[in-house]
């Protein structure tokens, strides 16, 4: 037992180090950042920020309403300074929460589109994210499909596959709906759509992409950064299950709602009222929608970019080009309990 | 007599800082949203119950299966090769669910390889033939036994190994047969390990998120998060979990009383054992059949798949890994160290005074074990933080520098979580451990003159070691891979293998996952191979 307490001292002082290390990481000249971007999405650009102004870049990841818990909590003395997502919803739900803060950054104003950010300054979108509909190329023509609407009708029976109405993606696109079509035509949808599904919702979006390609399904509806991800992936696998696979834009043309355009969302990133380091974090806000990060985020996470004029990636170009719904994506995150209700009804697991 | 009133109340006292968390999460129930229930009600919540019940019948029926016929062969029968497979039975629990679940379904998926050969020898399409859908509450179900199993191996196997031989022997003296030993005394004997163990694997089932939510299976802790980051309501979610918790108790009280006075005591000095029974013929094959199985299926299987991934598709590893092992195994370590010590102290302050105050607060302490991660972090984050700005006050009217968040944003909010979550892993194996000695020597170590605590540790201690050392073990291995608390806790720049894993997975690049989940594997096999060397050595042989 002697040596075992010998071990357990070590580790005892090892890890009192760490936390004091840990702790004393809040000097001037730093950033604190909560990110539900994983890391290997965003600490190549951070470390690139700190590389070129010397501001060292502290980080935690998660889910970003568990960061959102914790910011909360944490009130006042959070160490904090940027928040940021992967889904325009939980932005807003931060800002609803009381813990962002508005900053006017007359840089960003001029470079990110008006609707991709929040109007007060509470947050700014920095990549964008596509959600069309994908379809096996030889079982399906593309002038079978027009709409997200259309994949209620019966013609799809037996022949849809989803993610759960779990993924906040899919959330946001009910969100993005109920505002197109009122709540009530919204379920109708949503029914329709789960009565056509060949097999109840699992996995995540490269799952459906692979049931499509295996002939599980025909059609189903993801975020084009998964495709692009097989297309340019090493695995000869990977490879094949997207050759079988192409992108449908839903809703561009037709009066109204029906060409409203296809469903998108933004990562983005607010700044935390009680943050104790406000000019780094503007500079590393004002970084990340900087030319060189949105190129990065095209050219490694196949995102498209919110400045515009940036090269996309060779897989994003081979979508085409696309008309996106306008709508303010303040009110995915409004309708989003509202959603997840609907999918509730409507037996969307 | 005063040092054990001491010790009655230092129990509750601890107990009752543990079920800090517990108490925060029950106290939603305050301001419950009718609304928002009544819609749950309508729609989903019927589901979310049925399957945790399938699942938790399921899986409790999958693990006493696997657990305990390995647990007596490898334990009270010989026959070759039972000494290494004594202890690769327990390689599983290295093991995450969600992990194994993952590397399954790629396997076993329609795009996996085996259907695509089944596809390409057939000439069929998808639809055109059966096969199983590991994606499905079954599927679940299969996973999760796999992996689950080892608790009530371990614990069963821990009692079987502690039995006193002469209770057997006299068994058999009396005219029994050896199997018939075992049904009626070795197994009844063996019951409250095996229940512990049972309860450790239903508990891990119901506050499993990762698999289930993989598979699409839609359960009760499903249904927490759902509400949590779907309707980003925390208040919904935490009574969600405070039903579950209520559940959870139910089930534990019915143990309780279908057990009622029964008393488990063994003539623990005695140390000789009899011989193994001997195995012989097709009783051979057999035996080692029903071995192989859970270890092929739990862990050889499993484990090549990932190593594949890792040598051919994986990017390399990094020198970061080298700090990843680190912070997992030196955090897990120290949570192992804390939660045992804390275990074996309630456990005892109960045994030498069982008045109903401390027996109360241990059993609540306890109940951390069946709430899902994510929700005990947040029953931590919430009086942590409260604390925190009580100091924060507290320096600053002394005109001190605000400290920040000394105890909410540092390592010491996951050690309180991780002992939070995983004390009714340590209590379940000691007080099993403890329930085995006779009270008689407690009795006899006073009337030596002792204290309490000497006789915990001259006595008690050195007799339980292989409980203590299984329970170490296992909230060790429990912490490794632990998640969603560690994703919300952990200070900042603090990653663990885990964490890691979790981050390719969920961004699915299972490939480059894969190894830091060989990782967490390899890593998880130190204690389990230190564990196995000293069961081993107790055992003259």
């Amino acid at each position: 037992m002697r040596s075992f307490n010998l071990i357990s001292s070590l580790i005892l002082s090892a890890v009192t180090a760490s936390i004091l290390v840990v702790t004393s990481a809040q000097a001037s000249g730093e950033v604190n950042v909560y990110s539900a971007r994983k890391e290997a999405l965003i600490k190549p650009l951070l470390d690139q920020f700190s590389n070129t102004t010397g501001i060292k870049v502290n980080l935690i990841t998660g889910k970003a309403d568990a960061l959102l818990k914790r910011l909360q909590v944490e009130g006042s003395a959070t160490p904090a300074d940027l928040f940021i997502t992967v889904d325009a919803g939980r932005l807003h739900r931060a800002k609803e929460a009381g813990v962002l803060k508005p900053v006017f950054l007359p840089l960003l104003e001029k470079t990110i589109p008006k609707e991709l950010r929040d109007n007060a300054g509470y947050w700014y979108g920095l990549t964008l994210r596509a959600r069309p509909i994908i379809y096996a190329k030889d079982r399906v023509k593309p002038a079978e499909l027009s709409t997200y609407e259309a994949l209620a009708g019966a013609q799809w029976d037996g022949r849809l596959c989803l993610r759960s109405s779990q993924s906040v993606y899919n959330q946001s696109l009910v969100a993005a709906t109920i505002d197109a079509l009122g709540a009530k035509a919204t379920q109708s949808w949503i029914e329709g759509m789960v009565k056509n599904l060949v097999k109840a919702p699992s996995g995540g979006d490269t799952d459906q992409l692979k049931a499509v390609s295996a002939g599980v399904c025909d059609v189903t509806i993801t975020n084009t950064y998964y495709l692009a991800r097989l297309i340019n992936s090493s695995k000869k696998a990977d490879q094949s299950v997207a050759a079988k696979l192409a992108v449908f834009w839903p809703n561009q043309s037709g009066s109204g709602v029906l060409g409203r355009g296809a469903h998108f969302n933004v990562s983005g990133a607010g700044f935390t009222k009680y943050g104790k380091n406000p000019k780094q974090a503007q500079a590393l806000l004002e970084y990340l929608a900087s030319e060189s990060a949105q190129v990065w985020y095209a050219d490694i996470n196949n995102e498209y970019p919110v400045l515009k004029g940036v090269e996309i990636s060779s897989a994003l170009k081979s979508f085409g080009d696309y008309k996106m719904d306008p709508i303010d994506l303040e009110i995915l995150g409004q309708n989003n309990r509202q959603a997840v209700q609907l999918m509730d009804r409507a037996g969307w697991k | 007599m005063f040092k054990t009133h001491g010790l009655s109340v230092f129990a509750v006292v601890i107990a009752a800082f543990l079920s800090l968390p517990i108490i925060v999460i029950v106290s939603y129930l305050v301001q419950a949203d009718g609304v928002l229930w009544r819609h749950l009600y309508e729609t989903v919540l019927s589901d979310y119950l049925i399957n945790s019940l399938l699942l938790l019948f399921g899986v409790g029926t999958g693990v006493l299966l696997l657990g305990v016929p390995t647990a007596w062969l490898t334990s009270m029968c010989s026959f070759p090769g039972r000494r290494w497979l004594s202890w690769a039975l327990l390689l599983p629990l290295a093991m995450p669910a969600y992990i194994i679940a993952y590397t399954y379904t790629g396997l076993l998926d329609f795009a996996g390889p085996v259907q695509t050969w089944v596809r390409d020898l057939t000439g069929l399409s998808y639809g055109e033939y059966w096969f199983f859908e590991i994606r499905s509450l079954g599927g679940a179900i299969v996973m999760m036994s796999l992996v689950l199993y080892p608790y009530v191996y371990l614990m069963a196997r821990a009692a079987f190994l502690e039995q006193s031989v002469s209770s057997i022997e006299v068994g058999c003296s009396l005219g029994y047969s050896r199997w018939r030993a075992m049904w009626s005394l070795a197994l009844p004997m063996a019951r409250p390990a095996i229940i512990a163990g049972l309860s450790l694997a239903l508990m891990e089932t119901l506050a499993d998120y990762g698999t289930v939510q993989y598979f699409g299976v839609s359960t009760f802790t499903t249904g927490i998060f759902r509400t949590f980051y779907g309707y980003g309501d925390t208040a919904a979610a935490a009574q969600l979990a405070a039903s579950l918790l209520a559940f959870v108790i139910l089930l534990v009280m019915l143990e309780r009383y279908s057990r009622r006075r029964a008393q488990y005591h063994s003539a623990a000095e005695s140390r000789a054992r009899a011989d193994l029974i001997p195995l012989r013929g097709s009783k051979v094959g057999i035996a080692i059949v029903i071995c192989l199985v859970p270890l092929m299926f739990g862990f050889i299987v499993p484990a090549t798949q990932l190593l594949l991934l890792a040598v051919f598709e994986a990017k390399p590893l990094g020198w970061d890994f080298v700090g990843l092992a680190w912070n997992s195994f030196s955090l897990a370590f120290l949570a192992a160290i804390v939660a045992v010590t804390l275990a074996i102290i309630l456990s005892y302050a109960k045994r030498s005074k069982p008045i109903k105050p401390v027996r109360t607060a241990i059993a609540m302490a306890g109940f951390g074990y069946a709430l899902p991660g994510t929700i005990i972090a947040i029953g931590v984050l919430i009086p942590l933080a409260w604390m925190d700005h009580g100091l924060i006050a507290l320096f600053e009217s002394a005109g001190w520098d605000s400290p920040g968040l000394l105890l909410s944003g540092s390592l010491v909010a996951l050690l309180f979580a991780y002992t939070v979550r995983f004390l009714a892993v340590a209590l379940g194996s000691v007080q099993s451990g403890l329930e085995k000695i006779k009270p008689s020597l407690d009795h006899a170590g006073r009337s030596m003159g002792h204290s309490p605590l000497a006789i915990l540790r001259k006595i008690h201690v050195p007799l339980m070691r292989s409980s203590i050392l299984t329970a170490v073990l296992i909230v060790f291995v429990d912490v490794l891979k632990e998640l969603p608390a560690t994703l919300i806790l952990r200070p900042f720049n603090f990653n663990t293998m885990a964490v890691r894993v979790y981050e390719l997975a969920s961004d699915e690049r299972l490939a480059d996952a894969a190894p830091a989940a060989i990782m967490i594997v390899l890593v998880g096999l130190i204690p389990v191979l230190m564990l196995h060397a000293s069961i081993a050595r107790r055992r003259p042989r």
